[in-house]
């Protein structure tokens, strides 16, 4: 079967900063895959290169059977592709609802009360019903995080990347957390996933790549990876040597 | 699935409240000619021809981020339309109206093409630019009296009605109609599914391309619709001067600043905004334009306080203070009483 989403040798620098360097990896259609490496090792550059908002130097996207490298994000996403950012980018000026609303209109495709009835469901399985007439703007940073989530379901993605959900959440919402994206994965969903919280990723994904410098330094089962040396040393040995 | 006893809800008391009482005072207006004497008329036209204006600007800039200084650009070419359409196409005044919008259109879309080309300030810049450009090429129509500008010829203006006070009602009511379809298309814009992509464009930019919302095709229309009825309005406003003159026409004060003024004071980014703006603008005009230059200088010192203390506006204040909104544009979620 071919692959859902391919990336072949996409490059990226800023001047001497190389934030993709040749970087190819494929993810197939249903699965998810983890992303872990330190920080600036680039990751979100990565995602960044995947939607749309950088555009490769060199290289080549495909998704869902189409070279989408030259196409702006609002086409990516129209084609499937949904994300959460990892610094929350909210509708400051919309209420929570509001912001759902132009995620099932705009991406999801949906209208009037059949993309109602689903943001109230996305913002009932998120955890923020209650919140769904305060403005954006007055959310607090874990509010905001669920909100990026809730944007991303209710675009109804065939793709779902997101960009370090689960961090600076307490345990029991993390447990609720990697609920939910196991149960958006049980539909068929492919999913991305890059994460610092490790436990709350292999929960969930099938596969696991390990990053550094833009480059892929390791790809595989989740637990294989974990316990090779060569990650040990590059993405735990931060820790080792302290 | 698991939401039944949720309803999602987008009128409240308040803004039925306010579209009944908005009901009355447009029929009011509607009966002015009928209860006002010719001055206030005159007066209220003024109104009502700046109220579209602001509104339009306000779509514009305040949703769409089109910071334009250059608005007086559509203003001048319609009324120079108006002019050229009714002297030497023979049209009538109200069939060049029209033409006129579909004019302002079309001439928008080369400038808009060269402009977006240009971010933040230099947008800005480029717009006057533009506009400066407009004046130049119409003083340069010797046909339309050059530098010296040149006047409606007598008979157009009868066409329009016999006599003084019919002509004088006439544009009264036109006057009105532009300001009242202005706001409502303003609205029924907002409320649609484009709107709801508009504003989030005006919150987060980076966001809403995310979300599949294409960002200059969204901007081009609104510039696009702007300009076409900007233009109307031009039409309309030296329809009621009778006399037109580049630098009257093209003037980046009367047209531009005027508007842009009214719009920070009442609340950009509302609908609300540019009404409030409005009254308040015309309500010191009236009260302090015996001043001269002073009243300048209160417009001024007015601008500079409420962008300091109240940075959203008058209708932001008011609308983050009491959670108001007049016209139904958001949504809330509220819990089904008979669920």
């Amino acid at each position: 079967m071919a692959a859902f989403l391919q990336l072949d040798k996409v490059s990226k620098s800023f001047g001497s900063v190389t934030v993709a360097d040749a970087l190819s990896f494929e993810v197939a259609k249903g699965e998810a895959l983890g992303i872990i490496g330190p920080n600036g090792a680039g990751k979100t550059s990565m995602f960044n290169l995947i939607t749309g908002t950088l555009s490769p130097n060199s290289g080549a996207i495909h998704f869902d059977g189409s070279n989408i490298t030259a196409h702006s994000a609002a086409k990516r996403c129209r084609a499937g592709m949904a994300r959460s950012f990892q610094v929350p980018q909210p509708f400051s000026g919309m209420t929570v609802f509001e912001n759902a609303m132009i995620a099932a209109t705009q991406a999801g495709g949906m209208q009037g009360s059949e993309a109602e009835n689903y943001c109230l469901d996305v913002l009932q399985q998120t955890e923020l019903l209650d919140r769904a007439n305060v403005l954006a703007g007055g959310l607090t940073l874990l509010g905001r995080k669920r909100l990026e989530l809730t944007r991303a379901l209710c675009a109804k993605p065939k793709l779902l990347m997101l960009d370090e959900i689960a961090g600076g959440l307490t345990e029991a919402e993390c447990t609720s957390l990697v609920q939910t994206i196991k149960d958006i994965h049980a539909r068929g969903v492919t999913i991305i996933w890059i994460e610092h919280v490790v436990h709350a990723l292999l929960a969930v994904v099938d596969k696991l790549m390990v990053i550094d410098f833009g480059r892929k330094i390791a790809e595989g089962h989740p637990r294989t990876i974990m316990e090779s040396p060569e990650v040990q040393e590059i993405y735990l040995g931060i820790e080792a040597d302290a | 699935m698991s939401t039944p006893n949720l309803n999602v809800t987008r009128t409240s008391g308040v803004t039925k409240i306010a579209a009944l009482l908005g009901l009355v005072v447009l029929i009011i207006l509607v009966a002015a000619p009928y209860w006002a004497g010719r001055a206030d008329m005159r007066l209220m036209g003024e109104i009502f021809l700046y109220l579209a204006l602001a509104s339009l600007w306000n779509l514009m800039a305040g949703y769409a981020g089109l910071v334009s200084v250059g608005q007086q650009a559509y203003v001048g070419f319609g009324g120079y339309m108006l002019f050229a359409l009714t002297m030497f196409g023979g049209l009538h005044p109200i069939a060049a109206i029209v033409v006129t919008g579909a004019l302002g259109a079309i001439i928008a879309v080369p400038v808009a093409l060269l402009i977006f080309r240009l971010r933040g300030a230099y947008f800005a810049i480029g717009t006057w630019v533009i506009a400066e450009v407009f004046r130049l090429s119409f003083a340069q129509a010797s046909a339309l009296g050059g530098g010296s500008g040149s006047s409606l010829p007598v008979g157009i203006v009868r066409s329009l009605a016999s006599s003084r006070s019919g002509r004088e009602h006439l544009s009264y009511w036109l006057a009105l109609a532009s300001a009242v379809i202005v706001i409502a298309a303003v609205y029924f814009f907002l409320r649609s599914r484009n709107g709801l992509a508009l504003t989030a464009i005006r919150d987060n930019e980076l966001a809403a391309g995310s979300l599949g919302i294409d960002i200059w095709r969204t901007k081009f229309i609104v510039y696009i619709v702007t300009a076409a009825l900007t233009a109307m309005i031009g039409a309309l406003i030296f329809l009621q001067k009778l006399r037109i003159s580049p630098d009257a026409a093209f003037s980046v004060n009367d047209w531009t600043a005027f508007v842009i003024f009214i719009v920070v004071i009442g609340g950009i980014g509302t609908i609300e905004g540019p009404i409030i703006g409005t009254l308040i603008f015309f309500l010191l005009r009236e009260t302090l334009a015996d001043l001269g230059t002073i009243y300048l200088m209160v417009l001024g010192v007015v601008a500079i306080v409420i962008m300091l203390k109240a940075p959203s506006g008058i209708w932001g204040l008011l609308r983050s203070r009491f959670d108001l909104e007049l016209f139904p544009l958001s949504y809330r979620v509220k819990q089904n009483k008979k669920g």
